[in-house]
């Protein structure tokens, strides 16, 4: 008690003897259990209801969810998704860095792009690409006054899998686009002239100093993105593209099993989506790296930690100590 | 080489309808180590970054060893330089700011050793070589593989110092490089910088450090209002100054 009545230490002298630690009742929250208990009735009775509706065939869910066209669905979802996002996210980036350019021609190109396949919906532009065909039956490049010159049906050029990617790829480069350019511009100004003061070009301070800093404030949303391109490329089932949603909707119309296939469908779509969520926490801690002193731990890690505090008695001493150890002085 | 490092004529900066600098003239010999100090506003931070082309200049004529800044002239004509000679020009001269602006996501090393890799294309085992031996001149030879994030102050700015000096500078600026440190660390930072200025480098310093201006500098100049208001010898400058101006300055901050 004398230690907290006579103050700050005096100068020179030791951190004084560490008081007990705080033990309180801590506050009650009633209300909480009570919510709980509510949600947890409300959802019972839900799943309850389904589980045991008599109309529903959940035989036949479990049969459809590792059915061969199914898995065939899947892997073309994937696809469709990767091929999609690296559309997205490599013009994306390009475009970005175009609409910052001083140039007005490469900014205005850029805008013109954002403008025009923000502004119109993918649906349509993956049915635009599905149907090129009906107007332009051959599709070609050359330079006038030249022999140089290529053409190709259209047919052979942009089959269905080709559209739905031209589409979804093209479209989400314009959102990536935004993206890319809102993660440039929350780089310190500050970063761009110490890379141009020691003599780094446009590009390489792009590439090298600006971009990496970028990457902090891209990678949230292009997660987002990524997720929710897994379902959009459901989109695809208008140019018959046989994936996951395509592929359920064919079966159904068969076996009459509308909303079973709906849940399978869900089903797979959920655990892609969740795949996706789990290495996206990975991919921001890596790019957090050099933003904050010691990264956090992963859930694992704090798994461990916990099981490992739960079985020893907790420390005696706080085991990182402002004070500098006795010995040491 | 005899003729001087630095060489301003005039010179003139408006932001918008802000006229910045008035009319600068200037000579920085090499080997000499020029102080620049006045009120905030007065353009002295401005006037650093003309040198290395950060900011373009209006009007009057700037050079740095003998060729201008940003332009070539031919006959009575002024050509503006391409970026590939800007940046050409600016790699030999070295510049530490107010807030370090160390790459946080490159380890000490990576700061020192991006822009020999990348702009002088120097090798990577030479680069690192040379970048040890910085870090070790500046103190930090233990930091090596630590983040910025993880060092003081005063180490971030003594790495930002080192990262300069890897380029081999001819000329280094120093944009008031003590003024976002903890009074405590100030003293470690100039120690770095009196070493550079006893080996001989070139230096035009924006500071408010009146202490380190007096022992290390060899000319002291104030700054007012976009105009340089009186020049000279340091000592001569802080214990006897000629103009009102400077006397009223200099009362407030010694």
């Amino acid at each position: 008690m004398t230690d907290i009545a006579s103050g700050p230490a005096a100068p020179g002298s030791q951190a004084g003897p560490r008081p007990e630690a705080i033990k309180a009742i801590p506050v009650r929250h009633p209300w909480r259990w009570v919510s709980g208990a509510l949600v947890l009735a409300f959802a019972g009775d839900v799943v309850y209801t389904f589980a045991t509706a008599p109309d529903l065939r959940w035989d036949e869910v479990w049969k459809w969810l590792s059915g061969r066209l199914i898995l065939e669905g899947i892997v073309i979802t994937l696809e469709l998704t990767v091929l999609a996002m690296v559309i997205g996210i490599v013009l994306g980036i390009v475009l970005a860095v175009m609409r910052l350019s001083p140039s007005p021609v490469m900014s205005w190109v850029s805008w013109i792009y954002i403008w025009f396949f923000r502004g119109t919906p993918v649906l349509v532009q993956i049915f635009f690409w599905f149907n090129l065909n009906t107007v332009l039956p051959h599709i070609g490049i050359g330079i006038p006054g030249t022999p140089l010159h290529w053409q190709e049906s259209t047919n052979l050029l942009i089959s269905a899998f080709t559209a739905a990617t031209l589409g979804l790829g093209l479209n989400e480069a314009a959102y990536m686009a935004e993206i890319v350019r809102a993660g440039i511009i929350s780089v310190e100004q500050g970063q761009t002239e110490a890379a141009q003061a020691l003599g780094m070009n446009r590009l390489q301070v792009m590439r090298r100093i600006v971009l990496p800093q970028a990457m902090r404030v891209i990678i949230p949303p292009t997660g987002n993105e990524t997720i929710s391109m897994l379902k959009t490329t459901s989109l695809a089932s208008i140019a018959a593209v046989p994936e996951l949603f395509t592929r359920s909707e064919q079966i159904a119309n068969f076996t009459f099993l509308v909303i079973e296939l709906a849940i399978v469908a869900s089903i797979w779509y959920l655990a892609m989506t969740t795949v996706l969520t789990v290495g996206q926490y990975y991919v921001e801690r890596y790019f957090a790296r050099g933003a904050q002193r010691e990264l956090p731990p992963t859930p694992f890690q704090r798994f461990r930690r916990m099981l490992v505090t739960f079985h020893a008695p907790p420390p005696a001493v706080p085991d990182v100590s402002p004070y500098f150890p006795p010995g040491r002085r | 080489m005899s003729g001087p490092m630095v060489k301003a004529e005039a010179v003139h900066k408006s932001f918008g309808r802000l006229e910045v600098l008035r009319g600068i003239d200037l000579e920085v010999n090499p080997k000499e180590v020029m102080c620049l100090i006045g009120p905030s506003g007065s353009g002295k931070s401005t006037f650093l970054r003309c040198i290395n082309h950060l900011e373009k200049i209006d009007a009057g004529r700037l050079s740095v060893d003998g060729e201008l800044v940003g332009y070539r002239q031919h006959g009575d004509k002024l050509y503006e330089l391409p970026d590939r000679e800007v940046c050409q020009k600016r790699s030999e001269i070295g510049m530490v700011f107010q807030h370090f602006n160390l790459f946080p996501h490159m380890t000490a090393l990576e700061n020192l050793i991006e822009a020999p890799i990348r702009v002088k294309k120097a090798s990577r085992s030479t680069a690192v070589t040379y970048a040890r031996a910085l870090l070790d001149r500046v103190g930090l030879a233990d930091k090596t593989n630590a983040y910025p994030k993880q060092l003081s102050g005063g180490q971030q700015q003594r790495v930002a110092i080192a990262r300069a000096l890897a380029m081999d500078p001819k000329l280094m600026l120093f944009d008031e490089p003590t003024s976002a440190l903890d009074p405590e660390l100030v003293g470690e930072v100039l120690d770095v910088m009196r070493r550079l200025a006893q080996d001989g480098m070139t230096m035009v310093v924006v500071t408010h450090e009146m202490g380190f201006a007096r022992e290390v500098g060899d000319t002291l100049v104030f700054m007012d209002g976009g105009v340089i208001v009186e020049a000279g010898k340091p000592r001569d400058v802080l214990a006897n100054p000629q103009q009102e101006r400077t006397r009223s300055f200099l009362s407030k901050v010694l």
